[in-house]
């Protein structure tokens, strides 16, 4: 398919130069984005680069099957420019950052409001939509909640017990990441990269560091790349095996509950191994990592994560084995693969309906090229199809740490990093447990950022979550929630 | 045949809480380096070698001035550790870190190279929280790092349970908030109100580098460089995130618990 597209076509971690990026007056640029995402693109982000009062939107797209990037521009313009939602819902969230951020109105958007933009001393949220109706009642939670968890505001329209809407508004975790990046990078750029969405510091830091060698023309050393991937997964592992536990604490069943807030915990205690940090933070760095992994460090992590896969293993067979988890999981939060297609989503949701989709797999990069897992899809689309590629994806990453940790690559851990090329536009992808981190970077003619995107899985899968629960009984909400778990942080930025 | 498997299972693992605070401690992770020390005596006129390396300009030295290192904004990266070249800046493996003023967490003048740890709270307050608090947790811009390893705090691990300290789902069954990340400014109001509707006698514990002075954020227009823009803070907790156990050393120095080791 991408044999034949107009865009220009790079690959995961590539760059080009800015004046390759073809350009179309903007009509023609949404013709060109709708005909690629109408056989079979997925728009991996679509964001607007401010040329003096005017703007340009440029579009990323991925041809998953090619393990192909595209990307196209339009030219500069102002005032509005026809939507791409009514036919593509993917962009929905999209156009309404590029209208917040630069006033391009997408006409005809049926839903056209703010995403993140603070109004005073709260997001400017806008009206919310409303279901009409005697017997309607509408429920409002957040932006504190119940746990301890990060803030957003979710706004149910109920028939009885019955979720027949979810509006889902966010921006109360607003910091201006992007907005500050502008002229960078700056010494704080890294650290703010690795708390974009601090569960996931591994997948944004690498994300974020391939985007500056890719600029340099450089890469990492190996052995810097092998370390990144194996950090990445052990994030995954924390993660997963956290969000079964919190999955079963919500169906109070509490033996794989608390036993995977422990082993979370001891996967977190792997990373800290290698870096100090439960979270990873100060390993990955520009042009290669800041820690090694010796023998001897190597030989202790895969003696503790062994057992700690063992206990993993025996404590979600618990939840499987349990029929009252099984029938409380079964046909909750439902998502069809048709829908989840069309609003785009990635990561551990997309796989729950069916669609194989991983970076890994379909756009390797750093050491995904030389080592992979299998994809693990699942078909259903629900709650328990969540859980179930959750739970295969932590067998998974635990068979590839365990082949990892015994074949290291030998060589440098730092390599030389030169500055980032003038008037140039990377794009780094990296499947972190979420799903697809999107990371776009655009230099000026001085090499310093002109337009730095971050796009978080949450924003492609937080419309799915609304999805999921129409038709729900607002009282599985929780489990349903649990079963994303989604960004607050990384969406808002 | 599950429920045979689960308890047996249980039983076999044993109790899997931490004997600390009875006990000792569990050590941080070797690579974490834990508080940091300054010693400005070691610095040489006018040397300002660390001061640019630090990625959240938590280091300054005025002309004639001790070199100031600000642990509450500090990120461990230990890049100041490794660039000084009078080791100067050291690393102390100590997990303690938790202050009662913002001030007790500046180093580098003469008689203040630690962070002077937190002192309990006044005998009345203990007298109501020491054996119950009742904490509401809010993130305002939180990164969802401090968040989750204050909520490991709940596991079996370290049971929080235990000491009668609980998060709660309300903060009107709270005695106060803990607080985390920048406080952007779209959580003002919200944090505002949580606090608000906590009722009297109540405290605040900011946690993590962004709910002390805005962390990596500081200075951003959209953040308010902290939760003290909004709140009064009586206890801070540095770290990005702070370890579970310089938290959990933080809530039983306050409430006084750690002289008994109860």
């Amino acid at each position: 398919m991408s044999a034949s597209t107009p865009f220009a076509l790079l690959a995961n971690t590539g760059s080009l130069p800015w004046a390759e990026v073809p350009a179309w007056p903007v009509a023609d640029f949404i013709r060109a984005c709708g005909t690629e995402l109408g056989r079979g693109a997925r728009l991996c982000s679509l964001f607007g680069v401010a040329e003096g009062d005017t703007t340009q939107l440029v579009a990323v797209l991925a041809f998953d099957a090619d393990s192909t990037l595209a990307v196209g521009r339009s030219t500069p313009f102002s005032g509005g420019y026809p939507s791409l939602t009514p036919k593509h819902p993917q962009a929905h969230l999209f156009e309404r950052e590029v209208w917040e951020q630069h006033g391009l109105t997408p006409e005809g958007h049926p839903w056209l409001k703010p995403v993140r933009r603070t109004a005073g001393n709260a997001p400017a949220n806008g009206e919310f939509f409303r279901v009409a109706g005697g017997e309607i009642h509408e429920v409002a939670v957040g932006p504190v909640h119940a746990g301890i968890i990060e803030p957003g505001h979710f706004r149910f329209q109920c028939a009885g017990e019955e979720v027949l809407h979810l509006e889902i508004a966010l921006g109360y975790q607003h910091r201006g990441i992007e907005e500050g990046l502008g002229g960078g990078p700056y010494r704080t750029t890294l650290i703010q990269m690795e708390t974009v969405a601090g569960d996931s510091s591994i997948a944004h830091a690498t994300a974020y560091v391939t985007l500056l060698e890719a600029l340099a023309g450089s890469e990492a050393p190996l052995r810097a790349q092998w370390l990144r991937a194996i950090a990445l997964e052990l994030e995954r592992l924390a993660n997963h095996t956290g969000d079964l536990g919190a999955l079963a604490n919500d169906v109070a069943f509490l033996p794989t509950s608390s036993a995977c807030g422990k082993l979370r915990g001891d996967f977190l205690n792997l990373t800290a191994l290698l870096c100090g940090n439960r979270f990873g933070r100060g390993l990955v760095r520009p042009g290669g990592s800041r820690h090694d992994l010796e023998p001897a460090r190597a030989a202790e992590m895969l003696e503790k994560l062994l057992p700690a896969l063992t206990d993993t293993a025996q404590a979600i067979a618990w939840l499987w084995d349990s029929s009252s988890v099984r029938s409380r999981f079964e046909g909750v939060g439902r998502v069809f693969a048709a829908q989840a297609a069309e609003i785009g989503l990635v990561g551990p949701a997309a796989r729950a309906c069916g669609l194989v989709r991983d970076v890994r797999y379909d756009h390797p990069a750093g050491w995904h090229r030389f080592a992979q897992s299998p994809v693990t899809v699942w078909p259903g689309g629900d709650v328990f199809a969540r859980a179930r590629v959750r739970s295969l994806e932590i067998q998974r990453s635990g068979e590839f740490l365990a082949g990892q940790l015994n074949s290291p690559p030998e060589g440098e851990l730092h390599g030389d990093l030169a500055d980032p090329e003038p008037d140039t536009l990377a794009v780094a992808l990296v499947e972190g447990w979420r799903g697809e981190v999107c990371h776009v970077a655009l230099t000026d003619n001085a090499g310093r950022f002109r337009r730095y995107k971050i796009t978080d899985p949450s924003f492609h899968n937080w419309s799915g979550l609304a999805l999921a629960l129409r038709g729900t009984a607002i009282s599985d909400f929780p489990i349903c929630n649990k079963s994303f778990n989604l960004s607050y942080c990384g969406f808002d930025l | 045949m599950f429920i045979h498997d689960t308890l047996l299972h249980r039983l076999k693992r044993g109790c899997e809480t931490m004997a600390y605070p009875r006990g000792p401690a569990p050590p941080l992770p070797g690579r974490h380096g834990g508080a940091l020390q300054v010693e400005s005596s070691k610095c040489p006129d006018a040397c300002r070698v660390c001061v640019p390396l630090c990625p959240t300009r938590a280091i300054s030295r005025e002309l004639g001035q001790a070199v100031a290192l600000d642990m509450g904004r500090c990120v461990f990266c230990a890049a100041c550790v490794e660039g000084c070249p009078q080791q100067a800046i050291t690393q102390t493996g100590d997990h303690r870190m938790a202050v009662r003023r913002r001030e007790d967490l500046l180093l580098g003048a003469p008689g203040q190279e630690q962070v002077r740890l937190a002192a309990a709270l006044d005998a009345k307050l203990r007298k109501l929280f020491g054996r119950s608090l009742r904490l509401r947790q809010v993130s305002a811009g939180g990164c969802n790092a401090c968040e989750a390893d204050t909520n490991v705090l709940g596991t079996i691990g370290w049971d929080l349970g235990r000491f009668g300290i609980q998060f709660v789902a309300s903060p009107r069954h709270a005695d106060g908030l803990l607080i985390t990340g920048p406080v952007s400014k779209a959580m003002e109001l919200a944090l505002k109100k949580t606090y608000d509707a906590v009722p009297e006698p109540k405290i605040v514990i900011a946690v993590g580098a962004c709910a002390i002075a805005g962390g990596p954020f500081t200075g951003h227009p959209q953040v308010l460089d902290g939760a003290a823009a909004v709140v009064p803070v009586d206890l801070y907790i540095p770290g990005c995130p702070p370890h579970p156990l310089t938290i959990l050393d933080g809530l039983l120095r306050l409430l006084g618990r750690l002289e008994s080791g109860r």
